[in-house]
């Protein structure tokens, strides 16, 4: 069978294993379609969360951004997972115990305010419809390169697929086609990596091979990385930061920003008690680290298999002719997300780091310009190919990216579509709708939502680049630090969660349009986006850890001016503090 | 459910402080030894590099995943303990 064969075959199969599942599971009551009806084990439901909270840009991204940059990217491993510890201890048990469907209509309870509730509905649309654009767009990419269709095409055939089951079957649909997912794209992600490590070490556990010896060369495997790439000019792979400051404040708001993110804590509601709240925070972050303790290693081992397929003599002797570039090199030429460009016309590949402190050696060399251009994302998507493995590992890729894509999305859209269908049509503008209108509004809504997110991830927005610094600083500045003050303080009430919401809110969102637009648009920001403009040397990125501290201080003053919330609010506080008497997630 | 009895109070401290230990460890091998307290540690080798890119790149997460069954695990016992267990 052809390659384009196997990989059909492969994407075919796992869909149709995904919409058996949404049959099986269809859901007859809102607590179905918003909570999965609220008895999932938590080791399925940690399975969900894991596949719910790897997105194509975990999957797909993550391990190329750790090879470009090495020591600094750990952000990102640390950020994503961190954030883990602070959902089990300081928010999911205790909004599992106050037992309601949404994010926003806790806030709204709590602070006894629609106000504030419209706030967090506004909040949890904005993150989660730019986070989704992302993974339609990844969607779109992992259809075009392995299926061979148009990309649009691609999208519209997953926008079906997640249509199917997800406005069928609503949570309990999303949940258990999750646990089908997870499947896909662990085994998808850990196989080739493991057939890497064990080529270029001998030790089959990759997070392992990282830190042991190179079998061709007999160095440690990160020594010889850094040597590899410093010979040719790049930043020594594990070498420090220039600010720590900003790393600390980076890591800090992908943590925050992880824990507040609406569509992970939702997840937490479907479970039958508190206690299993706790766990499947545990078993998530297990099945989360699968993927992450690989990562790191999938991005040392590719960035040197590709110096050497460069160099194979070596970085001091000439790099390989064109015409001898292995054929992984030819199929992605094909996608042009590698080029190159023979600026010193000697038909040979160089490939080094084109800056002034490495000017000398290269004119010595006869260099003029490093001539190949690898984008970061195609890294694990090839990673098979350049590993030289069989036909089907690659098929398995293929799914596996759109696994990725597809479970997370359908989690952000049930989370955009329940915040509409029961905060905004049920809470504010017809509180008297039936069960069964609820559920039809739920459906038309996220009917509605994958419809907005498949024309937007078609047709992205110049901004979608910028879409992880704006979810991850609002859901950090806004969401995170008014939850938590809802449990952890009797004395925050409603005009001090407005306040801190809003001021985090607007100096996160000023502060990265100053730098990156207002609104996106090009050409409106007001200071260049580099290190030297930034203040303290604080970027974009890390703001939102920023904008949690300002919530935070303004909240606490304004409540302590004000009058105290009344005795009810701190009797519910005081109730979501003893897991006793949970029962199951209800609305009333 | 307890109301504002004295262990109910007693229990919200226990939480308390569990939280707050849990969490010291989480930023010391986080934003301590990965990143702030890297240069200190880098007289300890591992594998090729030093123990602060370790822990950036693993050490940390393995750490995460303890911490979140030791306090699962606690509370748990904490829940029976005064009587606010799920039946």
């Amino acid at each position: 069978m052809s390659q384009f064969g196997i990989n059909i075959t492969f994407v075919a199969g796992s869909f149709l294993l995904y919409i058996l599942i949404a049959i099986w599971a269809k859901a007859g009551s809102t607590k179905d379609f918003y909570v999965a009806g609220g008895g999932v084990h938590p080791i399925t439901n940690g399975m969900a969360i894991g596949a719910d909270w790897m997105s194509a840009a975990s999957f797909i991204s993550m391990a190329g951004i750790i090879a470009t940059t090495g020591y600094a990217s750990s952000a990102y491993l640390m950020g994503w997972t961190g954030g883990y510890v602070l959902l089990a201890m300081l928010l999911a048990p205790y909004l599992r115990k106050f037992g309601k469907f949404t994010v926003p209509q806790f806030i709204g309870d709590r602070f006894y305010s629609k106000k504030a509730r419209m706030v967090a509905v506004i909040c949890l649309i904005v993150a989660s419809l730019t986070y989704v654009i992302g993974q339609m767009a990844g969607a779109g990419v992992a259809f075009s390169r392995f299926l061979e269709v148009d990309s649009t095409m691609g999208l519209i055939i997953a926008a079906v697929v997640i249509f199917i089951y997800s406005v069928l079957g609503g949570m309990k649909g999303i949940t258990y086609t999750q646990v089908a997912q997870y499947c896909v794209l662990i085994l998808a992600y850990t196989i080739p990596a493991v057939f890497i490590s064990l080529q270029l070490t001998g030790n089959p556990i990759p997070a392992l091979g990282m830190f042991s010896t190179h079998v061709d060369s007999g160095m440690p495997i990160l020594d010889k990385l850094n040597q590899v790439i410093t010979d040719v000019g790049f930043n020594e792979y594990t070498a420090d930061v220039d600010s720590h400051l900003n790393m600390v404040l980076f890591t800090l708001t992908l943590m925050i920003g992880t824990a507040g993110l609406p569509h992970v804590i939702i997840r937490f509601f479907t479970v039958p008690k508190v206690a299993d709240a706790r766990w499947s925070a545990g078993w998530a972050l297990i099945f989360i680290a699968l993927l992450y303790l690989t990562a790191p290693a999938v991005a040392s081992m590719a960035r040197l298999n590709l110096m050497t397929t460069i160099y194979p003599e070596g970085t001091s002797e000439e790099p390989i002719q064109y015409e001898n570039r292995p054929n992984w090199v030819k199929e992605w030429e094909v996608t042009g997300l590698i080029e190159f460009d023979d600026k010193n016309e000697d038909g040979r590949i160089q490939l080094y780091n084109d800056v002034p402190s490495f000017q000398d050696e290269a004119e010595s060399r006869g260099w003029e310009g490093s001539e190949l251009e690898v984008n970061r994302d195609i890294l694990v998507l090839a990673n098979p190919e350049i590993a030289n493995l069989p036909g089907w590992v690659i098929g398995l890729i293929a799914a596996g990216g759109l696994a990725a894509a597809l479970s997370t999305a359908a989690g952000l859209l049930l989370a955009i579509s329940s915040a509409i269908s029961h905060d905004l049509i049920k809470g504010a503008i017809n509180p008297n709708i039936t069960e069964r209108g609820e559920l039809i509004a739920a459906r038309i809504a996220m009917a509605t939502t994958i419809v907005v997110a498949t024309y937007l991830g078609a047709n992205p927005p110049g901004f979608a680049a910028q879409v992880v610094a704006l979810a991850f600083g609002i859901a950090a500045a806004s969401l995170f630090p008014t939850l938590m003050m809802g449990i952890f303080s009797k004395r925050i009430n409603n005009t001090g969660a407005i306040a801190g919401m809003l001021c985090g809110l607007a100096l996160t969102l000023c502060y990265i349009f100053v730098y990156k637009g207002w609104l996106f648009i090009p050409g409106t920001a007001n200071l260049a986006d580099t290190p030297e403009n930034w203040v303290f040397g604080i970027s974009p990125l890390s703001i939102g850890a920023v904008g949690a501290m300002v919530n935070f201080a303004v909240a606490f003053a304004v409540s302590n001016a004000t009058e105290e919330p009344p005795v009810e609010i701190q009797e519910l506080v005081e109730s979501v503090r003893y897991p006793r008497g949970a029962g199951q997630a209800q609305d009333h | 459910m307890p109301g504002h009895n004295y262990d109910a109070e007693k229990y919200w401290k226990a939480n308390l402080r569990l939280i707050l230990g849990s969490l010291v460890v989480w930023a010391l091998c986080s934003y301590g030894f990965a990143i702030l307290l890297r240069p200190l540690l880098s007289g300890i080798p591992i594998g090729g590099t030093d123990l602060g890119f370790w822990f950036a790149q693993q050490g940390s997460i393995l750490t995460f995943i303890a911490l979140i069954f030791h306090y699962a695990w606690r509370m748990n016992r904490l829940d029976k303990k005064f009587g606010v267990d799920e039946e």
